[in-house]
């Protein structure tokens, strides 16, 4: 016979069991498929599938990647990075939109690089966060996301204007360095010409610096910008290669109009090419397509300056200055350089996708290889296996019939958790492993209280029927405390802390929470239904 | 039945003053030992820098590693050659403006012999201001995680119980603290989150008991107080062992099988089970006692006059 309540009970255990079970449907399914199919499954992008059939299949698969629970970064390997948007150049107003701007502009970029499920949030005032799961070239993707990308079309300065800008700067160091009375003529080069010396001779708007004075003509650079009271229409800068001169290594030195005369906003499409530089045969580059408004423009620059240098500046540094040999009439151009080709595959993307309003810095790096990511999931769950394992034995053995009831209970409890977590699409972390671990310790620990006063009260020579009553009663409220202070310091985790700790905290507040129900609801249910049916007079505990 | 620790009547209280001398010496050891490290010893997480693990093949040695750091402008980069041949582990400091020095040493390295093979397998880079954030919010969440709980635990019990389970919070933690600093492990941020754990972990055991000491204390209110703790304790006694040694069983295989990444956690929850189910029994109770008797000789004092 059952009262009503019980079969409440009954019913809602069963539909608890069965939602569990169909939410946990996919994540069994993914994991159970080849590792060759699986991949298959994480790179699914419906939005690059060429044929009908292709975005059919690749959307039932990127539906299935969706439900399935996801492994952490630290789990199946990937990059997780901080970046922050430096908006200190920046108006209020622009500062505002910067960061937004900025995480547009590199989700772009990254969807173009084909990551499967990447994550890009804004994160507080200005920061972003990106993670990308699963194998990639590090470094490629860290250029990618890090490169501001400003493309400039600078004028190089003829001769006469570069040479009067050296001399000008010769006699400003000169000075400076006499404590502002000029040198006699008769003095030493170092000291009349204090920054033409540290160049080697050659042409003036491009002149060669040797590797190792590149740091102190930087540093003169660097005052020069910083003084106002040095007013210039040129401005320096340097080539974005080294070059070798009879065995040693340096830097080229251009002089260059101040104002660009176009940007990089008007570039409206950019392709990696290998037939770019004649001279070259298969040498990288990117060719480009101006918009219709910046091929005018780029039209009227060439018509007006046939025979100078125009300077292509990627973020400060010059990629190329070839000279104008016509009038490029139909806005395309082409940056040549000394590239790999990933870099020219890089340069191409972001171009494309356009410039960041603002530099940015990685403030954190978080990168997991796949190899290690792979021996921490494979150790991660023999322990967390044996660990149960183990456990499970131990309450098998001391508490027999109510311990097999106390492990029906934990597994209904795993299995509500890990269900939970697919239906809130959370990510299973290492420190959650961990989480899972420790809410089976506080799951066996309810049932350990119960189980105790149980004996207790059979001690006592209650019935059996009334020792399970009472023991339930008795251990309901040490174990209510319990919880509730164990999951009061894991808000505050949650709240207050970041990443790894937040993962933990909130595996073990779930498991704590369905704790409640499945070692004091459904364990008490099974127990009633033992002990009542049976009229039991002793009982295997 | 299979039965542990049935019936055991131990006169726990009589000998708490051992134990507050053991307590005691321990807690000295843990202070001692952070005295002599300089405080803990703090992972990149919150001091910010570098920590770059690499695999290399064929493996080399230590020095070519340390050397092609250097080659990399990283000098006084700590290296360290782990288990497996051709593994490092290799600590940058934060330099501002450059986040994450990876590229640089595994291009160095890679440069050594064109033949080489370097894999990166962690890096964990972590600028100096987000060291500052993640400590502050670090400390903000033990603040508040410890708050909540004396909170609860205030309103729930007595106050007197209040200062034992404070105690054995404390003891717990720090010893556990002093534990890390004498194995020289580094305090992450995953560290944090197994000390709170022993703090919950803590004050669970220490309010089973204390629930007893209430209920017993009811029945049982012609007897003294020692004798009412004493009756508790061993009547949750084995309930006491058998919830740790189950707990213990986990960790331990979280440590033994776990892996490096969690095995810092896992070390710092080993040490705290095992005094925490020592201190739920002697430190909390035998400080509730001291608390209580203190108050009776108070009371009994002015009840002279």
């Amino acid at each position: 016979m059952m009262t009503r309540s019980d079969q409440w009970k009954l019913l809602l255990t069963v539909a608890f069991v069965l939602a569990s079970v169909l939410t946990l449907w996919s994540t069994f399914e993914f994991y159970s498929l080849s590792p060759q199919r699986r991949q298959e499954v994480l790179q699914a992008r419906p939005s690059a599938a060429t044929t009908e059939a292709e975005r059919i299949r690749m959307e039932k698969d990127a539906k299935l990647r969706e439900r399935a629970i996801k492994l952490g970064l630290d789990l199946q390997g990937g990059m997780y990075l901080l970046l922050e948007v430096d908006t200190s150049k920046l108006g209020p107003a622009e500062a505002k939109n910067a960061v937004d701007q900025a995480r547009r502009i590199i989700e772009n970029r990254i969807d173009q690089f084909g990551v499967a499920e990447p994550t890009i949030q804004k994160q507080g005032e200005n920061r972003i966060l990106i993670q990308l799961p699963g194998l990639l070239d590090q470094d490629r993707a860290k250029s990618l996301i890090g490169q501001t990308a400003l493309l400039e079309f600078k004028l190089v300065k003829t001769e006469e204007e570069s040479k009067a800008l050296y001399d000008r700067v010769d006699q400003y160091f000169a000075r400076k360095l006499r404590g502002g009375i000029p040198p006699d003529s008769t003095a030493p080069d170092s000291i009349l010409h204090p920054f033409t010396s540290k160049l080697l001779a050659s042409s003036h708007a491009e002149a060669l610096v040797l590797s190792e004075n590149v740091p102190i003509v930087d540093q003169m650079i660097l005052q020069l910008k910083a003084d106002s009271t040095f007013v210039s229409d040129a401005v320096f800068a340097w080539d974005a290669h080294e070059t070798e001169v009879s065995g040693r290594t340096a830097r080229a030195l251009y002089v260059l109009g101040k104002e660009p005369l176009m940007k990089g906003s008007e570039v409206a499409s950019a392709q990696m090419r290998l037939d770019l530089d004649p001279t070259r045969p298969g040498a990288p580059g990117v060719s480009f397509t101006l918009t219709s408004r910046g091929g005018a423009l780029f039209a009227d620059i060439t018509g007006a300056n046939v025979g100078r240098r125009l300077a292509i500046v990627l973020d400060g540094r010059i990629q190329s200055a070839p000279n104008i040999q016509e009038k490029i009439p139909r806005g395309q151009g082409s940056i040549t350089g000394n590239f790999k080709e990933e870099e020219a595959q890089n340069l191409a993307i972001v171009l494309r996708s356009g410039a960041l309003p603002a530099p940015v810095n990685i403030v954190e790096e978080r990168t997991v290889g796949p190899s290690l990511g792979q021996d921490s999931i494979e150790k991660g769950l023999r322990a967390a296996g044996v660990g149960a394992a183990l456990v499970v034995l131990f309450m098998i053995v001391y508490y027999r019939m109510s311990g097999m009831v106390a492990v029906v209970a934990l597994f209904l409890n795993i299995l509500g958790l890990l269900a939970c977590m697919a239906g809130f699409h959370a990510t299973l972390t290492l420190p959650g492993i961990a989480g899972i671990v420790l809410t089976i310790g506080m799951a066996v620990d309810t049932n350990v209280l119960i189980f105790e006063r149980i004996r207790e009260e059979l001690r006592n020579k209650r019935t059996v029927i009334a020792a399970i009553e009472t023991g339930y009663a008795r251990a309901y409220r040490t174990i209510i405390d319990a919880h509730v202070t164990t999951l009061l310091s894991s808000f505050a985790l949650m709240w207050f802390g970041t990443g790894p700790i937040r993962g933990f905290a909130i595996t073990l507040s779930i498991g704590l929470i369905i704790n409640l129900i499945t070692a004091v609801g459904i364990s008490k249910m099974i127990f009633d239904a033992w002990s009542v049916r049976r009229k039991l007079s002793s009982i295997s505990i | 039945m299979l039965q542990i620790l049935h019936g055991v009547n131990v006169n726990w209280m009589a000998r708490r003053h051992i134990a507050f001398l053991v307590s005691g010496v321990c807690v000295l050891i843990s202070i001692a030992s952070l005295i002599m490290h300089g405080g803990p010893r703090y992972g990149v997480d919150f001091t910010g820098g570098s920590l770059i693990e690499i695999q290399v093949t064929p493996p080399v040695h230590v020095d070519e590693v340390r050397s092609a750091v250097d080659r990399a402008g990283l000098a006084g980069s700590e290296i360290q050659g782990l288990a497996r041949p051709g593994q490092f582990l290799i600590r940058a400091e934060a330099k501002p403006g450059k986040a994450s020095p990876s590229s640089a040493i595994s291009n160095a390295v890679q440069a050594g012999d064109p033949g080489r093979k370097v894999e990166v397998l962690r890096v964990e880079s972590v600028g100096p201001r987000v060291g500052n954030e993640l400590r502050g919010a670090a400390i903000k969440a033990i603040f508040f995680a410890l708050g909540f709980i004396l909170i609860y635990v205030g309103i729930r019990y007595d106050w007197r119980y209040s200062v034992g389970a404070v105690a054995a919070l404390f003891h717990d933690v720090f010893i556990t603290l002093g534990a890390l600093s004498i194995t020289n492990k580094e305090i992450t941020l995953t560290v944090v989150a197994a000390l709170l754990t022993i703090a919950g972990y803590s004050i669970n055991d220490t309010i089973v008991v204390f629930d007893r000491i209430r209920e017993r204390s009811k029945t049982l209110r012609r007897e003294p107080p020692e004798k009412v703790m004493n009756v508790a304790i061993n009547e949750t006694l084995s309930r006491t062992v058998i919830t740790s040694f189950t707990v213990f069983l986990s960790v331990v295989s979280l440590f033994a099988l776990g892996g490096e990444v969690i095995h810092d956690f896992s070390f710092a929850m080993l040490v705290g089970v095992v005094f925490g189910t020592y201190s739920s029994v002697y430190v909390a109770s035998g400080l509730a006692l001291e608390v209580q008797l203190w108050l009776e000789r108070a009371g009994g004092g002015r009840a002279k006059k």
